[in-house]
C-alpha cells in the first residue's frame, strides 16, 4: 500500500477499482458540472473512500480500493464509548 | 475465514485510540485488531446510506462486499440494537461457498456450514420441497 498523507475522511467519488472523481474532474477541468458521487447499492461496486484511522498503535490512512482481492466487512457504528 | 474488518464512526481516530486503550483492550486481549476508520463528516457514511444527519451518527450499517469489490450483503440497525456476529459468520460462509461454486450451488433459508445445498437448474424447479424441509431454516 502507498504511504499516504492522512487528511480527513471523504468518499472518492468512485467505486473501488476506479480513479477517484475529483482525479477525473482535475482532467477535464473546463467541465464545472456537479459531481455525482458513487452510492452504495447491493450487487454494485462499493463507493470507495480514504479515511484517517487508528491501527494497531498507529495512525495512518485507509483506502478502501486497496483492500480489493480480499473480503472486507465494513461495519458503520454510531460512537466510541457508547453502550451496544 | 480471511475477511478484513474495518469499523467506521464518526469519531476522531484520536478518540478511537483512546477508547481502544481504555475500553476496548479490557474487552479484547490487545484490543481490536482491525483498523478503526474515522469518518469525521459523516460522508463516508452519507454514500453508503447511513449517516444519521439529524444525530451527526453513522448508525449500525454492515456491508459484505467481496474481492471483486462488490457489495454482496447489507444490514442496517438503529443504534440501541445490536448485531449478530454468529450471523455475519454465517452470511460470509455462504457468499464465499456460493462464489467459489460459480453460482452452481445455492445456500437456502437457515442453511449452516456443512448443511445441504442447492444446486439451481431445470431438474430442481418444482422439487425443492424434496431436499429442503422448513424446519432447515431454523
Amino acid at each position: 500500500m502507498e504511504e499516504m498523507e492522512i487528511g480527513c475522511g471523504k468518499p472518492t467519488g468512485a467505486v473501488v477499482g476506479d480513479p477517484a472523481k475529483d482525479e477525473v474532474i482535475e482532467q477535464e477541468e473546463e467541465k464545472a458540472k456537479e459531481v455525482v458521487m458513487a452510492v452504495a447499492k447491493i450487487g454494485k461496486k462499493a463507493p470507495d473512500f480514504q479515511a484517517p484511522a487508528f491501527h494497531k498503535g498507529e495512525f495512518r490512512q485507509v483506502k478502501l480500493s486497496d483492500y480489493l482481492g480480499k473480503w472486507v466487512v465494513l461495519c458503520f457504528y454510531p460512537g466510541d464509548f457508547t453502550f451496544v | 475465514m480471511d475477511v478484513e474488518v474495518l469499523a467506521v464512526s464518526v469519531d476522531s481516530q484520536f478518540v478511537h485510540k483512546v477508547w481502544q486503550e481504555e475500553e476496548l483492550s479490557r474487552m479484547v486481549d490487545g484490543g481490536v485488531p482491525f483498523p478503526m476508520v474515522s469518518d469525521g463528516a459523516g460522508k463516508i457514511g452519507s454514500v453508503y446510506g447511513v449517516y444519521d444527519e439529524a444525530g451527526g451518527v453513522d448508525v449500525r450499517g454492515r456491508f459484505i462486499i467481496d474481492p471483486d469489490g462488490v457489495i454482496q450483503a447489507i444490514e442496517v440497525l438503529i443504534p440501541p440494537v445490536g448485531r449478530n456476529v454468529s450471523e455475519l459468520l454465517r452470511q460470509i460462509q455462504a457468499f464465499q461457498l456460493v462464489r467459489k461454486t460459480k453460482g452452481a450451488e445455492a445456500t437456502p433459508s437457515g442453511w449452516q456450514p456443512g448443511r445441504p445445498t442447492l444446486k439451481p437448474g431445470p431438474d430442481l424447479v418444482g422439487k425443492v420441497w424434496e431436499v429442503w424441509k422448513t424446519d432447515l431454516a431454523f
